[in-house]
């Protein structure tokens, strides 16, 4: 009935509403974001499009419930004016009426709270991964650890900090225009790093993200979800991407002076590229300088800043960036 | 009845009205509800253009992607101060002030419950806003960590965070005695035949915002507190190295903040619901509803704190009880859409400043409302958490509602005050140049969100520079449409030619409205006897 309802409503709706309907929904094309994009990406993952889904449901019903009452508004505002020899009426109450947008808006909610608790439950479940994935914030950096693969354990892992191109651009008057900064056409500044995260296609990847010093949240627009990394907690979550390509975020949490400075950058790759590349960062690495911690790291607020000297810095993946 | 004794001989004892005050007796020592509510409202103005000045510079720097202007620290210190002062400073005291003049003149008091702590809870705000911004000028700058003060950035400043904890300490003893006084006031000192079913709508969300404001600023004092022992004493609340949990805070910091967020928008709610129907030339549509509809958001108010706090890792069961409880709140929220809408149904409309910005307020307001319940879908506020969207949203809410709400009871009240109009063309040039200028500040921050911009960041992708411009010319305009609603106000108090009658406005209703403009220096010294059709919702059927 609600979805009968809607449509109709959908239908009636102007030709503008139909435009801007097609500009929401085209913004799946792009792995970075673009230019005037007015839309949240659909994302490469099963729990992006279902979240995606779900925010354009929930869009849809607000701009309905908005046409119906700013229309009532508009009417009413244009049809009871003084000026044009409105009479006040005395009525101040209606049962019926009042009855009638409680239960209306508890049904609404009911719709739009069932497809969400379903996506929620999916999501929560990070069991069966095949891969494990450890995430560290550093102020203002990442470090991507690779704790297992399909049941094997390793521990091979690397710093991936804003890419040294953006990061003499962003200084307070470097007089560098970030638009002329460009890698194979796409504008990456603050959106590039050094190292990437790499990433096999098809596999379920369990993160577990934690901090080392103060709150961050890792962040990629096309997996679906943002974790906060938070120091003394493991957060665990998880994604599973299906397409090769190279995914593009942020930190979103403050995390101090160079917040906005510490991009995530995810390549994914086919599975046999992931474990060749895998096999030769570890066999270059063995044995590995010091252990890095397995266990989580315990966080040290007391100590300085800035100052992650805790874990030591694997020299990084010379991977292709793109 | 109580309130019957509380107006006999209580203030025949006084001496006020015979010898002339000195300004510093009137305006420093002052304990008339008017005079301090006239010291809330011009303090508020003051801050709200201090905020304001920070908010170009953030504006200013997000014009263009690049750093062109200020330092990434610096930046963190305005958005940090930015907040602390529009919501402490700006927003909260014009709410306390409008209560401070209109309450007492609304229930018929002759003046607040505890007119000394009035005085003094005034006189804590240029003490806590000295104290808070004095830090911007300290070695290692001012506050740098959010105006949510989350541990454990928000210790790696320097000692600018006491002062910023003190400054929250004093603003808040402020607020909770203001909140004090209001209840001991409507409760109390109401005038024979002033039942509370019968009280202006306004004086009714006050006194809810009250409790609502006495329950959770103590929480806030205690959790900014335990940040000043994990910084200074070497206590290990926050600290997870010492066994204590960052996200404690989060929890104890959003138990206050939720119930914050209402405290700025229920009197709001009051006001909007005094002027719709004034301008509608018709009664508030259920009355009643809306008193409800205020009191259940209130209470749902203290069950949905962990909605800010969706992406830190809570259990499932957690996530699904804060979305469910969060989505309640649409529906008493719109309960009072339709409410008001159903006011202007069927009446007879006028379109002066006030009713102009209680419209916009009432469009603006549901705008934000949507992106709120957008917001509660745990799911997709996975993706919208730390976002812009987040920051449209809660500015559509605070700017387009509290500010706005403001604005309206300021052009509604103000010949009240003066007893001089206001200039109806400049306050509606006022109006317009502010209500198409917050769009453009505000809309685009919608899809500067959703295309995956996060808040409280400097610099940005170009992909994001477009619709930054946009945003950035609207706040330029916005914030420069502000200087009209000075001049406005400075004109209507020393200049306008044009005197206001008692009524002020052909459709308004109530006690405030029975005493000439400008309101005497002492009102309701004898309680007024209230006759048919003098009150604007004395049916007491609905």
């Amino acid at each position: 009935m609600m979805s009968a309802w809607f449509g109709r409503m959908a239908r009636g709706s102007a030709a503008a509403v139909g435009m801007a309907s097609v500009l929401l929904a085209s913004s799946h094309a792009w792995a970075t974001p673009h230019r005037w994009q007015l839309n949240m990406p659909v994302g490469v993952t099963e729990t992006s499009r279902e979240v995606h889904q779900l925010h354009m449901i929930t869009l849809w019903i607000c701009v309905v419930i908005g046409i119906v009452v700013f229309g009532a508004m508009f009417y009413a505002m244009f049809r009871f004016r003084k000026s044009k020899g409105a009479v006040p009426a005395t009525w101040s109450h209606s049962t019926v009426m009042e009855a009638i947008w409680t239960v209306i808006p508890i049904l609404i909610l009911i719709g739009c709270a069932w497809p969400a608790t379903k996506v929620l439950v999916k999501m929560a479940d990070t069991t069966n991964a095949d891969m494990v994935v450890q995430v560290t914030g550093y102020q203002w950096k990442w470090r991507y650890e690779y704790k297992s693969y399909y049941g094997k354990a390793h521990s091979f892992g690397f710093v991936s900090k804003l890419a040294e191109s953006s990061n003499e651009v962003r200084q307070l008057g470097s007089g560098i225009d970030p638009r002329t900064l460009k890698v194979d056409g796409v504008s990456t500044y603050l959106l590039d790093v050094d190292n990437p995260l790499i990433l096999p296609a098809g596999v379920k990847v369990q993160f577990v993200i934690t901090s080392d010093d103060v709150i961050h949240a890792w962040w990629v627009p096309d997996l679906g979800w943002k974790q906060d990394a938070i120091p003394g907690i493991i957060n665990s979550t998880w994604t599973k991407i299906d397409e090769p390509g190279t995914y593009r975020g942020q930190c979103a949490e403050l995390c101090g002076k160079d917040h906005g400075f510490m991009p995530i950058v995810v390549k994914v790759v086919p599975k046999a590229e992931f474990e060749t590349w895998l096999g030769e960062r570890e066999a270059a690495l063995a044995p590995p300088p010091t252990p890095a911690p397995v266990t989580a790291p315990i966080a040290d607020p007391a100590a300085p800043a800035g100052a992650p000297a805790t874990t030591p810095e694997t020299p990084a993946a010379p991977v292709a960036q793109g | 009845m109580a309130h019957a004794a509380t107006h006999d001989d209580a203030h025949g004892h006084d001496d006020h009205g015979h010898a002339p005050q000195t300004f510093i007796q009137r305006w420093l020592f002052s304990t008339n509800h008017k005079d301090i509510g006239t010291l809330y409202l011009i303090f508020s103005l003051l801050m709200f253009f201090i905020g304001g000045s920070m908010a170009m510079v953030i504006r200013a720097e997000l014009f263009e992607p690049g750093m062109q202007l200020v330092r990434p620290d610096f930046f963190n210190e305005m958005t940090t101060t930015h907040a602390l002062v529009m919501i402490f400073g700006a927003v909260m005291p014009a709410f306390v002030g409008l209560a401070n003049w209109m309450i007492p003149l609304q229930v018929g008091a002759p003046d607040m419950a505890l007119p000394r702590m009035n005085n003094w809870s005034f006189w804590l705000l240029p003490v806590a806003f000295t104290l808070l911004l004095s830090g911007l000028f300290m070695d290692g700058g001012g506050p740098q960590g959010g105006w949510t003060m989350y541990p454990p950035l928000s210790l790696q400043g320097g000692n600018s965070i006491a002062f910023m904890v003190f400054a929250i300490h004093v603003a808040g003893i402020s607020s909770i005695m203001g909140a004090i006084n209001i209840i001991a006031t409507v409760l109390n000192m109401r005038a024979p035949g002033m039942d509370l079913l019968k009280m202006p709508i306004f004086a009714w969300s006050w006194l809810i915002t009250a409790f609502l404001l006495i329950a959770v600023m103590p929480v806030l004092a205690g959790a900014v507190t335990m940040l000043l022992t994990d910084k200074y004493f070497g206590t290990s609340f926050f600290n997870a190295a010492g066994g204590g949990d960052p996200v404690m805070y989060q929890h104890i910091f959003w138990f206050f903040g939720h119930p914050e967020v209402y405290i700025m928008i229920l009197p709001a709610f009051g006001i909007i619901s005094e002027i719709i129907p004034t301008f509608s030339r018709k009664p508030l549509f259920g009355y009643q509803a809306m008193v409800y509809a205020v009191a259940s958001i209130a209470f749902l108010s203290f069950i949905v704190w962990a909605h800010h706090m969706f992406t830190v890792g809570m259990p499932l069961g957690g996530e699904l009880f804060f979305m469910y409880a969060t989505m309640l709140i649409a529906i008493p929220t719109g309960v009072k859409v339709f409410n008001w809408v159903s006011t202007m149904w069927e009446g007879s409309l006028t379109f002066e400043t006030p009713m102009l910005f209680a419209i916009a307020f009432v469009i603006l307001f549901t705008i934000g409302g949507f992106s709120g319940v957008m917001l509660a879908i745990v799911p997709a506020d996975f993706q919208y958490q730390d976002t812009y969207f987040v920051v449209a949203h809660f500015h559509y809410v605070l700017v387009t509602g509290a500010i706005f709400a403001i604005m309206a009871a300021t052009y509604y009240w103000i010949p009240k005050w003066t007893g001089n109009m206001y200039s109806e063309r400049w306050g509606k040039i006022h109006f317009w140049m502010s209500v198409i200028s917050v769009n453009v500040l505000f809309f685009p921050q919608h899809f500067l969100g959703l295309a995956g911009m996060p808040r409280r960041i400097p610099d940005y992708n170009v992909a994001f520079a477009d619709f930054n411009m946009i945003s950035s010319i609207g706040g330029f305009w916005f914030g420069a449409s502000q200087l009209l609603f000075l001049g406005v106000i400075i004109h209507c108090v020393f200049f306008s030619k044009e005197r206001a009658t008692a009524r002020v406005w052909e459709g308004a209703k109530g006690l405030e409205w029975e005493v000439p403009s400008p309101a005497p220096h002492h009102t309701w010294e004898t309680p007024p006897v209230i006759r048919p059709g003098m009150l604007a919702h004395e049916d007491v059927s609905h």
